[in-house]
Order: C-alpha cells, then sequence, then structure tokens
C-alpha cells in the first residue's frame, strides 16, 4: 500500500491504496464517491469519465500511481450546486432514461465545451463517441450539449 | 417452472391483482385506524417535527400518504430500470388527487406484493396494470378530501373540487390545504369505493402531457442510487468465478494466491444448479471476498479452478443454428392452422421461400449487476438490489437460505438498465449467501465480462417462411416456421419447442388476411441460460415476417404499405383461439378486453406513411423501408431512411413511428422509449452478436459484444402518438420489433441485397 495525495474536486483527499488501483474504485471504494460509475473497465464505455486538469478521462483505467498533483473534477464537483449549464440543460431536454451512463455523459460533454465552446454536430459526434448509452438518449445528449453551447 | 414466461405467467391474475390491492390497504387501514396508532404505510403515523410540532401523517391507500405540512408522498411500487415509470404511475395517483406535482414526494416502495400489488416489472404491463388502480388511489384520497372540507365549511362536496394539494370551493370562495384537514381525516371512514368517481379523462392536467421525470436533476448532479452505490459499514466486496460453460462443476480449487492478494479476506464456494440451471438461481461458482473491488477482482484472477465442464462442453452455436435452419426443411409440430396451406403450395403459380436467422444476444445494461446484502444474526436478511422483480427475488433468497418470505427485506435502488436481464434473481441469492458465509454485508460486484459470459441471452432463432401466390398475384398462403431454444428449457430441459406465449409474440398472431395459413415449430436444445430481452421473440419473428412482406410486395408489384392495409382486411377484431387451438395466450390478458383490432393497426400505418412521406421521390443515395408490428398489446408501424456517406457506412438520418398505446400517460417518455428502442434495435440489427464455442460464450466486453454509438445512430427519430381514449398499453417494448425489418427493407431498397440474417454488415 502506498499513500497518496489527491486533489478531487478542489479539495485535497489522503488515501492509501495499491499503486494499480484504478482512480474509478479509489473514488467509489475508498472515497465514497458514488457518482462516477463502473461499466466496463476497459475504457470501452465512459460511465467512469472524470476530468483530470479538464480534460475528460476514463478512470478505470488509469491507476492511482499515475493521477498525479492534477486536479480530478467528478460529476459530484462539477458545479456547486448542479446548476453547470449542461446539467441545466440536461433537465430541460430529461435526457436521462435509466441514468447510469448520464455522468460520465455530461463529464464528457463539459470537457468538449471548455476546449470547444461551440462544437459542430460532426464534433459532437466524435467527442461522445466514447460514451455508451444503452437506452438510447444520443440524440437529446446531443441537443442538451447544444442548447447549453448556446449559452 | 414448466412453461415459464414470467410476461405471462399471471395469465388472467393480472385483474386479480388490480382489485385485491385495494381491498388490502382497506383492511389495513380500518384495522389500524383503529388502534389509532402504528405505522406510517398502514395508515396513520405520528411523527414529531420542528417548530410546528407534531407532524400527522394521513394514508388513505398504501400509495399515497399526505401529513399535515402538507408534503404529499407518493409510492413508487414498480421498479425505474429507465422507463420513467417511478414518474409515470405517481402522476396517475397526483392528477386524480388534485395535487401540487412540483412539491410531490416520491418513495419507492420495498418488495413486498402483499402490500403493494404486481411487482414484476416486465413485460410492459406496469401502465396497462396499474393505470385504474393508480386512479383509484388518487380519486379514493380526493374524495375524502372534498368530504372533510365540504363538511367543515357546511356545503355539498360538490361545491368542492381539489387543485394544487388544496381543496378549493367553486368561485375561489374558500380553500384549506390538504395538511390542514390531516385531522379531520383521521377520523373519518375510508368511503364506499363505489361512492368513488375518478375524473373523466379530459379533466386531466399532467396525463397526457410531457412531464419531466422525477430523477432527472439527480441523475444529472451524481446524486441518483444504483445497485453499486449503496454502501454499509463492513462491507466486503466479492467477485465470483462462476462456472465457464453452464453447467460446469468445480472439482478442486487452490486459492492461496488469491488469499495473499492485499485487501482479499476470503473464499467462499457456491453451489450451483448444475443442468438444468434454472431461472432463479445461482451458476457454480468461487466468491472471493476482499475489502475493496479491486483486490476482490485480482484475488479472483488469481484463482486456480479445475472444472468439469459438463455435457455443455462441446457446444457450438453457429454449428446448431445451421442445424436448426435446416430443421425447418422437415414438417414441424403445427401450432396454426388456417385453411390447407399444402394445397395452396401445390397450386401456387409463384413460391418464395426465405430463412431469417438471429443471433443471441446479451442485454448489456449499462450498470452490470451489483447486489448488496447484509444477514443478520437473528436470520434475517436485508437486500438492495436493482431488481426488476423483488418478490422473485425474495422468494430465490429465501428458498437458497432456508429462512421465512417475512425474513428477506428487499429494497429497491434505481437500475442501470434491465431490459428483463434484472427479472432473474441470481445476483440477489449469490450476495445473500455470501453474506450468511461472511458474516458481514456483502456487495456482489459483476465486470461487463461477468455480464456478458453469464447472461440469459435471448435466443437465437430460425425463421423459414414460405408464401405462395396464386396466377392473379394474390398471396395465398403462409407457412412460418419458426425454432429457437425456449425460455421455459432454462428450467426444464424436456421443453424443445417454443412455448404457446412465445409463439403468441408476433408469431401465431400473424394478422394478414390470407386463406392458407400453416405454423409450425421443430426441436431444439438449450445449450446455455435462455431468458428474455426487451420484446423478447417478436424481435425474431417480426424480423422474419416482415422482411417477408416486403419481398412478397414486391413479388406482386404492389407497395408494401398498400399491402399491408389491404391485407389487414375490414375493421375488425381478431381472433386466433380457434385456429391455435386455444393457445393463444393475448399477453396474458382476455382478448375481449383488449382486442386485436385491424382498424387500429391500419390507422397507425396510414399516419406514419403521411408523417414520413412515404409516397415522396427520395434523392439518389437514401431509401426508406417500412414495417408495423403489434406487441405487447401496442400497435406499431415504422419507417426507417437509410443513406451510405461518402465511406460507404450507412447511416440512418430518419426514423419515424406511429404509436397506438391507447390513453398516453407521460407523453414524453412514451417519446423517449420509442427513440431508446430504435437506438437498442440498430444494435440487434446491425452490431450485436453473442455466439458459444466449446460452450463458452465469445464475447467479452464492449469491444466484441458492440452497441451503437452516437455517430452511428438514428439522427431524427419522429414519434407519432395517435389520440386514443382506448386502455392504455405500453410502450417498454413495442418499438422494437418493426424497426429491425423497416430497417433490414430500407437496407434492401438502397443496396439491392436482402438481409437474411443479424447482425447485417452491408
Ligand atoms: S468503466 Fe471506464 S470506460 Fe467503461
Ligand atoms: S440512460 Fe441508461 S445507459 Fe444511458
Amino acid at each position: 500500500m502506498e499513500n497518496y495525495t489527491l486533489t478531487i474536486n478542489g479539495k485535497k483527499q489522503e488515501v492509501s491504496a495499491e499503486p494499480d488501483m484504478p482512480l474509478l474504485w479509489v473514488l467509489r471504494d475508498l472515497l465514497n464517491m458514488k457518482g462516477t460509475k463502473f461499466g466496463c473497465g476497459q475504457a470501452l464505455c465512459g460511465a467512469c469519465t472524470v476530468h483530470l486538469d479538464d480534460v475528460a478521462i476514463r478512470s478505470c483505467s488509469l491507476p492511482i500511481s499515475e493521477v498525479g498533483a492534477g486536479n480530478i473534477t467528478t460529476i459530484e464537483g462539477l458545479s456547486e450546486k448542479g446548476d453547470h449549464p449542461l446539467q441545466e440543460a440536461w433537465v430541460e431536454h430529461v435526457v436521462p432514461q435509466c441514468g447510469y451512463c448520464q455522468g460520465g455523459q455530461i463529464m464528457t460533454a463539459a470537457a468538449l465545451l471548455k476546449q470547444n465552446p461551440t462544437p459542430s454536430e460532426a464534433e459532437i459526434e466524435a467527442a461522445m463517441q466514447g460514451n455508451l448509452c444503452r437506452c438510447g438518449t444520443y440524440n437529446r445528449i446531443k441537443s442538451a450539449i447544444q442548447t447549453a453551447a448556446s449559452r | 417452472m414448466k412453461n415459464f414466461i414470467p410476461v405471462f405467467k399471471d395469465k388472467n391474475k393480472a385483474s386479480e391483482d388490480r382489485s385485491k390491492i385495494f381491498v388490502a390497504s382497506r383492511r389495513d387501514f380500518l384495522k389500524i385506524g383503529s388502534l389509532a396508532t402504528g405505522g406510517f404505510l398502514l395508515g396513520v403515523n405520528f411523527q414529531c417535527s420542528g417548530p410546528k410540532g407534531e407532524v400527522v401523517t394521513f394514508a388513505p391507500n398504501v400509495y399515497i400518504s399526505f401529513d399535515s405540512d402538507n408534503q404529499v408522498t407518493l409510492i413508487a411500487h414498480r421498479s425505474e430500470m429507465g422507463t420513467g415509470i417511478r414518474t409515470s404511475l405517481p402522476m396517475i395517483m397526483a392528477d386524480e388527487l388534485g395535487a401540487d406535482w412540483s412539491k410531490i414526494k416520491i418513495v419507492q416502495a420495498e418488495g413486498d406484493e402483499d402490500k403493494y400489488g404486481n411487482q414484476n416489472t416486465d413485460g410492459s404491463f406496469s401502465v396497462r396494470m396499474f393505470f385504474e388502480p393508480m386512479r383509484k388511489a388518487g380519486a379514493t384520497a380526493r374524495h375524502m378530501l372534498i368530504q372533510a372540507a365540504a363538511a367543515k365549511w357546511g356545503v355539498d362536496p360538490s361545491e368542492c373540487y381539489t387543485e394544487n394539494s388544496e381543496v378549493h370551493l367553486k368561485e375561489s370562495r374558500k380553500k384549506v390545504t390538504f395538511g390542514d384537514l390531516v385531522q379531520d381525516l383521521l377520523v373519518m371512514p375510508l368511503p364506499d369505493p363505489a361512492a368513488v368517481k375518478s375524473k373523466e379523462l379530459s379533466e386531466y392536467k399532467l396525463v397526457g402531457t410531457d412531464v419531466a421525470i422525477y430523477d432527472a436533476k439527480d441523475i444529472a448532479t451524481g446524486k441518483a442510487v444504483f445497485g453499486a452505490d449503496v454502501d454499509l459499514p463492513n462491507m466486503q466486496i466479492a467477485m465470483i468465478a462462476r462456472s465457464p460453460v453452464v453447467g460446469a462443476k468445480i472439482i478442486s480449487y487452490n486459492d492461496a494466491k488469491a488469499l495473499a492478494v492485499p485487501g482479499v479476506n476470503q473464499v467462499v464456494k457456491i453451489e450451483g444448479a448444475g443442468i438444468p440451471p434454472g431461472l432463479d438461481k445461482p451458476l457454480e461458482g468461487l466468491a472471493v471476498l476482499a475489502s475493496n473491488t479491486w483486490a476482490a477482482k485480482k484475488g479472483r484472477e488469481a484463482l486456480e479452478i479445475e472444472w468439469d465442464l459438463g455435457p455443455n462442453q462441446d457446444y457450438n452455436s453457429t454449428a446448431q443454428l445451421e442445424a436448426m435452419a435446416k430443421s425447418t426443411l422437415q414438417n414441424g409440430k403445427v401450432r396454426r392452422e388456417r385453411g390447407n396451406f399444402n394445397a395452396a403450395k401445390s397450386g401456387a403459380a409463384k413460391t418464395l421461400d426465405k430463412t431469417f436467422k438471429i443471433p443471441f444476444y446479451a442485454h448489456a445494461t449499462m450498470e452490470p449487476i451489483a447486489v448488496i446484502a447484509d444477514y443478520k444474526g437473528d436470520g434475517s436478511v436485508e437486500i438492495w438490489a436493482p431488481s426488476q422483480h423483488p418478490q422473485w427475488a425474495r422468494g430465490a433468497v429465501a428458498g437458497a437460505l432456508g429462512i421465512e418470505l417475512s425474513q428477506v427485506k428487499i429494497n429497491v435502488t434505481l437500475l442501470g438498465g434491465g431490459f428483463g436481464r434484472k427479472s432473474k434473481p441470481d445476483g440477489v441469492v449469490e450476495a445473500a449467501l455470501l453474506s450468511k458465509a461472511a458474516k458481514t454485508p456483502v456487495r456482489v460486484q459483476w465486470t461487463r465480462e461477468d455480464d456478458l459470459h453469464h447472461d440469459f441471452y435471448h435466443s437465437h432463432s430460425a425463421q423459414r417462411i414460405v408464401a405462395t401466390l396464386d396466377g392473379s398475384g394474390k398471396l395465398t398462403g403462409w407457412n412460418q416456421h419458426s425454432v429457437f431454444p425456449a425460455i421455459g428449457a432454462t428450467g426444464n430441459p424436456d421443453e424443445l419447442h417454443p412455448s404457446d406465449g412465445e409463439l403468441g409474440l408476433g408469431c401465431t398472431d400473424f394478422p394478414f388476411d390470407v386463406p392458407n395459413i400453416r405454423i409450425e415449430t421443430h426441436e431444439s436444445k438449450a445449450h446455455t441460460r435462455i431468458g428474455w430481452l426487451r420484446s423478447v421473440s417478436n424481435i425474431n419473428h417480426a424480423f422474419a415476417a416482415q422482411c417477408m412482406m416486403d419481398e412478397i410486395a414486391e413479388a406482386r408489384g404492389v407497395d408494401p404499405v398498400q399491402q399491408a392495409i389491404e391485407l389487414l382486411g375490414e375493421d375488425r377484431d381478431l381472433n386466433f383461439a380457434e385456429e391455435t387451438g386455444g393457445k393463444y395466450e393475448n399477453y396474458g390478458e382476455k382478448i375481449e378486453d383488449f382486442p386485436w383490432n385491424t382498424g387500429r393497426m391500419k390507422k397507425v400505418i396510414q399516419a406514419v406513411a403521411e408523417k414520413s412521406n412515404w409516397s415522396q421521390n427520395l434523392a439518389a443515395g437514401k431509401a426508406m423501408g417500412f414495417a408495423a408490428h403489434k406487441s405487447f398489446l401496442t400497435y406499431v408501424a415504422c419507417v426507417v431512411m437509410v443513406e451510405k456517406d461518402a465511406n460507404g457506412n450507412l447511416n440512418i438520418p430518419e426514423v419515424h413511428y406511429a404509436v397506438d398505446c391507447g390513453v398516453g400517460v407521460n407523453t414524453d417518455r412514451i417519446k423517449s422509449q420509442f427513440e431508446g428502442g430504435a437506438q437498442f434495435a440498430t444494435s440487434l440489427a446491425m452490431t450485436s452478436a453473442i455466439t458459444f464455442d466449446k460452450g463458452r460464450v465469445q464475447q467479452h466486453n464492449f469491444d466484441s459484444y458492440q452497441i451503437i454509438r452516437m455517430p452511428q445512430s438514428p439522427k431524427k427519430i419522429e414519434v407519432h402518438i395517435i389520440p386514443s381514449t382506448e386502455k392504455p398499453t405500453g410502450v417498454g417494448e413495442p418499438p422494437v420489433p418493426p424497426y429491425i425489418p423497416a430497417l433490414a427493407n430500407a437496407v434492401y431498397k438502397l443496396t439491392g441485397k436482402r438481409i437474411y440474417e443479424l447482425p447485417f454488415k452491408i
């Protein structure tokens, strides 16, 4: 076991973990932050997406030993009051069905908008293609991103 | 377990359930009311709160309560897996009640069918079964509130109405909140059910409109609680190495390396059912219990297990599917007969003879199974599970642990997708067994690999259809051969033919006016666990039948939409009883209550043709396909448009649906089910397949079992809901069946190549 200091949602957190433990399980099991979801464990579905210094990454495939000093943002920390423009657009378009993939979808979309505030439809599709939704909410996701981008 | 399909297992029990819950709640209320004490759900609840002092709660039935702070709380007793049912049923009650929807609190019921009635969230029947009970629940409470207010004001109850969680006297003369009437209600007897009148459909303000789901904000902020999100003190995490081939048994194992993994605490063997595997039992397996998920996973990888692989170890699904297709060349067991197909065939001017194949499918819910169990010292167990069928899970746990049903408490979390997979209680039983063995709370965590390797799969299938045309181009004969390992075979290996229930899903209910019809089935064995996936065997049946109808239209030189309308004939109710020997099950409903009406089907077909502008001349490089299919008592017609992009890939720019599901409750969730259904069906049609070799599943994760991603997904999905006052029917499953043939028919028009096997590539 090693000790690590992580910065998560602006807060320093001390954890001790095996160096190969993926950030996903550090968040979920050690820090009891359940907003980030497990879907595949292989960087294939995007359910576990968080930001590392504003870039969307798959936390299931990033060992804690490689996180370093960067700032981690999870869905719980995307906005203080749950009022990030994407979160608001998500509710407005009633995007979720089961909801399981949606935290990851929003985190990927937020990283996209940070980098490219007015993405084209093709750019949205390219950025979002790593996030699966089995319920099939893709079109509403797209609309919600366009709504948020327009504000 | 014989003929076990939960979709219909409650044949004729549906209406019983509907009345039972009210009898139960009335009795409970009276019992507890007279004691003037006791539990929230049983009627009256006293609890202290805040500066106002005592808050008194009144609950006229198990679904509704309101307290003296005017908080209206509604119970959602069906499982939420993405259909929006946790919003739609409470909406009906709130509308009847005249409650302020923006301030409603919704509480998820625990699994207890004695108290809440049927909780088996499956078969697209939640709204169908509970529309009337929810209306009645709300109307009863409203009736009592109005009585109480009218008595207070000394006016006639007909002078009063409810709105915004208040009772109003007409012409704004007076009003009182529900909360301020609680004391009066507590001393009031429950009304005679006959005196309670539901509102007219036209009086509803929520029902029939777009209402956002209750959990939308919690989901968007990461607060919604799914199965794996429950955390208990001292909880251990379990990962299980399950039999790689169904029926395999552990001969011996060495867990030394697993136990050496830091964080791993113990290894526990789970005795599996063997053969038959059963629908409610865990597979044989070896569980690694650890203090966190990662350690459990590493521990599992370090296990050394010697398996007796059992009778399925040579199973190859491709070979079986070939053999199944070949078997259709023989005479089968006749399941529906009209006229004389053989005579039609010998007199035919033209015969079309085609075979359609589909593979096994896995559900691949986005949330892999995760269940938490806490076995307590007194022999009882408390469970948190994303379960579609909590009562079944309770029974399975009680059986596995040898305890009473009353000793199993099951809390239902949100489900990260269900599609039929989470009806099965295998994961719940695993968690309960392990918690008992470990004497700590346990979360069983499935991985994606576990999910794909150990599903209850949608069966692969071969469908051969022979159609005959006479010299004038009239369709004279229809002979469908349906072969697939049946769901029932998972519990009873002697079941070699599809059941009547499975055939009633789009095969024996072939609705077209053809003078000679023969439907037959052939034997096939199950070598894995077969279950039900969103729309069940409607998938195979509709794919085959609706693609064949398109071929027939082409052979006759008629438009497929016109042909469907022509062959549905006069507006009338169909009855399949005589020709099936009374074996048509109609989704567990009496055909008099939910008839198969050709007029309603023609209406959705006409609507979809109009909305999609079916007769338009499309630009070169675009094509449209059509199909219509009734399932789960809901009428659906679908038009899919396709085009090829510059790289030769298939795009789906437009999908049009028309649906008649009777009264639409939450129209936004009807649309979302169709949007999602089109996406789900695109995966089935184009990207997903489970195959077996040497008894083992050959797909492991989303790289080999693919589901469509945003760039491939259908772009514009238009859903046209036919306004209706007919009884409501479900929409979770009906979007899937017609979509696949509509897509396949469109692809044929675009490429000139017919599609006979899924998943297809172009
Ligand atoms: S769980 Fe990380 S990408 Fe699927
Ligand atoms: S909403 Fe269910 S997986 Fe996306």
